[in-house]
Order: C-alpha cells, then sequence, then structure tokens
C-alpha cells in the first residue's frame, strides 16, 4: 500500500512533537536531559535504550500520565488529527487487565469510561477480531496465557480506533517464539490501519524489524544519541528477518546502542 | 481417599471417636454430672431444654448479625473515606486502633450504662469488635490497585467515581472477604463477651447468659449445651462467609479458583 516507505517523510503532518522537554523527579533523580523529538503520521517510530535511560519516562510525558519539568509535548501541534479519531491509546509492559472481568469487557473498558461512546458492541467486536480473540470473549484474563493477555491488551487500546499508539515494552516479558508472532501481528496491523506508532523496546532485533524509524537512547540523563531510519517496505515479514538488510540494520543498532551506553556510563 | 473424605469426614471421625472416649471415660469412672456430663447427657439436655436453649441462641445470633452488620457498614464507610483522604485516614487511624488493642471487656461496663436499650448496648460492644478488619482490609484493599491499570483509567479521563466502581471496589474485594471472615468470628465473640458483662445486670437472655446463670446453678449439662450452640453459631458463620468469598471470586481471584482445578 501506499504507507510502504514513510522513512524519510517529513510532509506529512506532525504527530507528536517533543520540544526540549526535562524530567527530574522529586527526588532529585534526572531521567530526561531536554529532548527534542518529532514523530509525524503514519510513522513506526521505535526508542530503543538500555535500562533506566528514560524511555519510559519518554513514552509517559507523551501520554500526558507525567509532566515535564521543562520543554513541551505537544500531540498534533499543527491541529486535529487529519486521519482517525486523535485519540491516544497506550499498551503498557505488563497486560494489566482487570482480573475481575472477562475478555469482553476489559477491551469494553475504554468505551466504558467514555460518555455515549457509539457502537460500543461493534467496535469491540473488531478490535477483538484485529487480535484474533473472538473466540475468547467470555474468558477470564487467569484462562489466557501471556501472549494472548497481551492481545487482550493490544485490543482494548485498538477499541477507541486511535491515531497515536503508544507501546511501551509490550512484548519484553514473552517468549521468543511468541514475541516474534505478536511482532508479525503488529507489523499487518500498523500496515492495515491508519496508525502512528511510538514504541519502546530493549529488542534491536524487534526494533529493527517493526519500525520506520529508531532512536537510540543513553542513559543518565535519557537523551536522544542517534537516529537510524529502517528503510525497508512493509509489510515485512520472516523473510525480511532472514535478509542481509535486516542482519546490517540489527548490527548497525547494536554498535550504536553500545556506543550510547559507553558515553552514558562514562560520566 | 478422596479430597472430599479427607476434608469432611477425617475431622468427622476425630470428633466421633473423641465422643465416644468421653462417653466412655464419664460412664466407666462414674464421674458426677456436676462436674464433667456424657456427651449423651448434653445431648438430651439440648433437647428438653431446647425452647429455652433456642431463644437464647436467636438472641445471640441476632446481636451478631446486627453487629457485623454495622461493622461491615462502618467499617467500609470509614475505609473509602480513609481512602478519599490521607489527612483523615492520618488523624482517625489511631483511633481505630485504640478501640482495637482496648478489650471490649474493659468497655463494655461504660457502653452498658450509657445506652439505656440493652440489646443496642451489646450490639454496640460486639460492632466494636468486629470492625478493625473491615476497616483495616477494606482500607488495604481499596489501595491495592494495579497502578497500570491506575494510569489507564487516568488515561482515558475516568472520574473519581468510575475509578472508584470500576476498579478500586472490584481490587479491594478479596481483602475485604478475608476480612468479613475474620469479622464474623469476632462479632460472635464481642456478642458472647458483652453478654457476660451485661448478664451481671440480670437483663439479657443470650447464650452467654445461660453460660454464666448455669454456672451458677452447677447445671453443667446446660452450659455444655450452650457451649455446644455457640461454637456451632461459629462454625456456621465462618462456613457462610467463605461461601460468600467463593460466589464472589470465584470466577477470578487465585484464592478461590485454585481449589477447583
Amino acid at each position: 500500500m501506499a504507507a510502504a516507505r514513510p522513512g524519510h517523510v517529513t510532509d506529512r503532518p506532525l504527530v507528536v512533537e517533543i520540544d526540549g522537554a526535562e524530567k527530574v523527579f522529586e527526588n532529585g533523580l534526572r531521567a530526561l536531559a531536554p529532548i527534542s523529538l518529532a514523530v509525524r503520521e503514519r510513522e513506526f517510530a521505535t526508542i530503543i535504550g538500555p535500562s533506566g535511560c528514560g524511555k519510559s519516562t519518554l513514552l509517559r510525558l507523551v501520554a500526558s500520565l507525567a509532566t515535564p519539568t521543562a520543554g513541551s509535548v505537544r500531540l498534533w501541534p499543527q491541529g486535529a488529527a487529519a486521519r482517525g479519531s486523535g485519540r491516544v491509546a497506550f499498551v503498557f509492559q505488563s497486560p494489566t487487565l482487570m482480573a475481575w472481568a472477562d475478555v469482553e469487557a476489559n477491551v469494553r473498558l475504554p468505551l466504558d469510561l467514555e460518555d455515549g461512546a457509539a457502537d460500543r458492541a461493534g467496535r469491540v467486536d473488531r478490535a477483538l477480531s484485529l487480535v484474533g480473540l473472538e473466540e475468547f470473549r467470555a474468558a477470564h484474563p487467569r484462562q489466557l496465557s501471556g501472549g494472548m493477555q497481551m492481545r487482550v491488551s493490544i485490543a482494548r487500546a485498538l477499541v477507541t480506533e486511535p491515531s497515536l499508539l503508544l507501546m511501551d515494552e509490550p512484548f519484553g516479558a514473552l517468549d521468543e517464539i511468541t514475541r516474534a508472532r505478536l511482532d508479525r501481528e503488529l507489523a499487518d496491523l500498523w500496515t492495515r490501519e491508519a496508525l502512528t506508532i511510538l514504541f519502546v523496546t530493549h529488542s534491536i532485533y524487534e526494533a529493527a524489524f517493526l519500525s520506520t524509524r529508531v532512536l537510540v537512547m543513553s542513559s543518565r540523563p535519557g537523551r536522544i544519541f542517534a537516529e537510524v531510519a529502517i528503510d525497508a517496505p512493509h509489510p515485512r515479514d520472516e523473510a525480511f528477518r532472514g535478509s542481509e538488510r535486516y542482519a546490517g540494520y540489527c548490527a548497525k543498532l547494536t554498535d550504536l546502542l553500545s556506543a550510547a551506553a559507553d558515553s552514558g556510563s562514562a560520566k | 481417599m478422596s479430597r472430599a473424605t479427607l476434608r469432611y469426614g477425617a475431622p468427622f471421625l476425630v470428633g466421633l471417636v473423641v465422643l465416644a472416649l468421653w462417653q466412655a471415660l464419664v460412664t466407666a469412672y462414674d464421674v458426677p454430672s456436676y462436674l464433667v456430663p456424657s456427651p449423651a447427657l448434653i445431648g438430651r439436655t439440648l433437647i428438653t431444654d431446647w425452647p429455652l436453649l433456642s431463644r437464647s441462641l436467636a438472641f445471640t445470633l441476632e446481636i451478631t448479625l446486627l453487629a457485623l452488620a454495622g461493622a461491615v457498614a462502618l467499617g467500609v464507610a470509614l475505609a473509602f473515606v480513609f481512602v478519599q483522604s490521607r489527612v483523615v485516614e492520618a488523624s482517625l487511624f489511631p483511633y481505630a486502633v485504640l478501640l482495637q488493642v482496648t478489650p471490649i471487656v474493659a468497655i463494655a461496663p461504660l457502653i452498658i450504662i450509657w445506652v439505656a436499650d440493652t440489646r443496642a448496648a451489646l450490639v454496640l460492644c460486639a460492632t466494636i469488635v468486629a470492625i478493625f478488619p473491615i476497616i483495616s482490609n477494606s482500607t488495604l484493599g481499596l489501595r491495592s490497585v494495579d497502578p497500570g491499570l491506575l494510569d489507564l483509567f487516568r488515561l482515558h479521563r475516568a472520574s473519581r467515581w468510575q475509578t472508584l466502581l470500576r476498579l478500586r471496589i472490584p481490587s479491594a474485594l478479596p481483602y475485604f472477604f478475608a476480612g468479613l471472615r475474620v469479622s464474623a468470628g469476632l462479632a460472635l465473640i464481642g456478642a458472647v463477651v458483652a453478654e457476660f458483662v451485661a448478664g451481671t445486670g440480670g437483663t439479657a437472655s443470650g447464650l452467654a447468659y445461660q453460660i454464666l446463670l448455669s454456672g451458677l446453678q452447677l447445671n453443667v449439662p446446660r452450659l455444655f449445651a450452650a457451649l455446644f450452640l455457640i461454637a456451632l453459631a461459629g462454625i456456621v458463620l465462618s462456613t457462610l462467609t467463605a461461601w460468600a468469598a467463593k460466589l464472589a471470586l470465584r470466577h477470578w481471584h487465585e484464592s478461590e479458583v485454585a481449589a477447583d482445578e
């Protein structure tokens, strides 16, 4: 489809504009050095970096779950989202499902919290079918495997038909095979839906497979160390994972990540 | 041996053996019934004194259940207030602890003097005994919310009311039920202790009063019969609260699902 190579597209509308955002916690810990970053429509931008480099904090700033100590974080600074609902959805590290509610109620939650959301049943059906969980709507989370719980979590994020999807190491706790499958499904989803995704991971391989652009962060305080455009067509499949190009990107990201880690610890 | 046989059969068998041994020893050594009555005599007393004992049982149960209801209503209400405001919690919680650690026997005479209606005084005493586990467990439960889910609710701009109803209350249920089970036992203890204190005034007619009176009259078989009924009431209460917990949590909480799978 047309969105196959959005890597360097700079004429698309801005979705996220971070301008010199800084985060210092109450205990004095400086989580983020002033960071500037722009994410444009239909990008799949991934932030990688060592543990504790502030990638999660950055994502929380974008979601307004935290406020920057200085600088600004703005969504759709040029006006309303050109495509989609203009909503933001968040997928957390763990599935964070309501244990007492079945899959359907968990997925419907964002609609229930909204007053007068229309066509709840239809939207829940669609979200469940996007992640292939139609048959499990009556199950409780504890009856599902970790991978399926994460799918429920993704369905819950998709149910509001968001324009911007924020994902904080969503597959970090899964085994390699499940992770690879969910990565593939996510890549498909991004191709089919009018989504802009800002993704956080510590896996180089995941970043190289999924993204249109990878931002490498260094730690303490966190800042953007390097930026790599992954210039390969979507949809990507297992053939891409086996390609030399993919291996090249992985090697490049590995080098950058260790350089970033060195630059952090040298201080 | 199946699990059910082990769970119900084994304790039943132990009880049967103890009763048989008891009966045999009392008969063999010809122990007078004003010291240790035989199980058979206690059983007969239960039947012959049933009109009197059943009224006392009903009275004690009424006090216990009213106190438990009061403890749940007041305890949960206080927990909600505590969760809404750290200041209120910090100001009031020490007094809840104070009430908890002061023996009810020491407070009961005052309450019985102050509250004219004996029944109300007894309920109040038993409520004081039973309320603490409800307060502390409900408060803990309402606070024990997955921070990720709390973030999700914030992200979707959930109101305080929605967060309470859809997130905090369900999260608190397992804690609440654990507290309820303890409180049910405490309510019975509170009712019995309060009756003992009030009974010296000669106005109450619960099981504790029967025990007190039977002791004074050396009617030990009736004392044992009343004791048996109190123990039975305690077991029934504990079982009922366990069932309630199971009914509410069986679909999702580890404490209740593990047993049937």
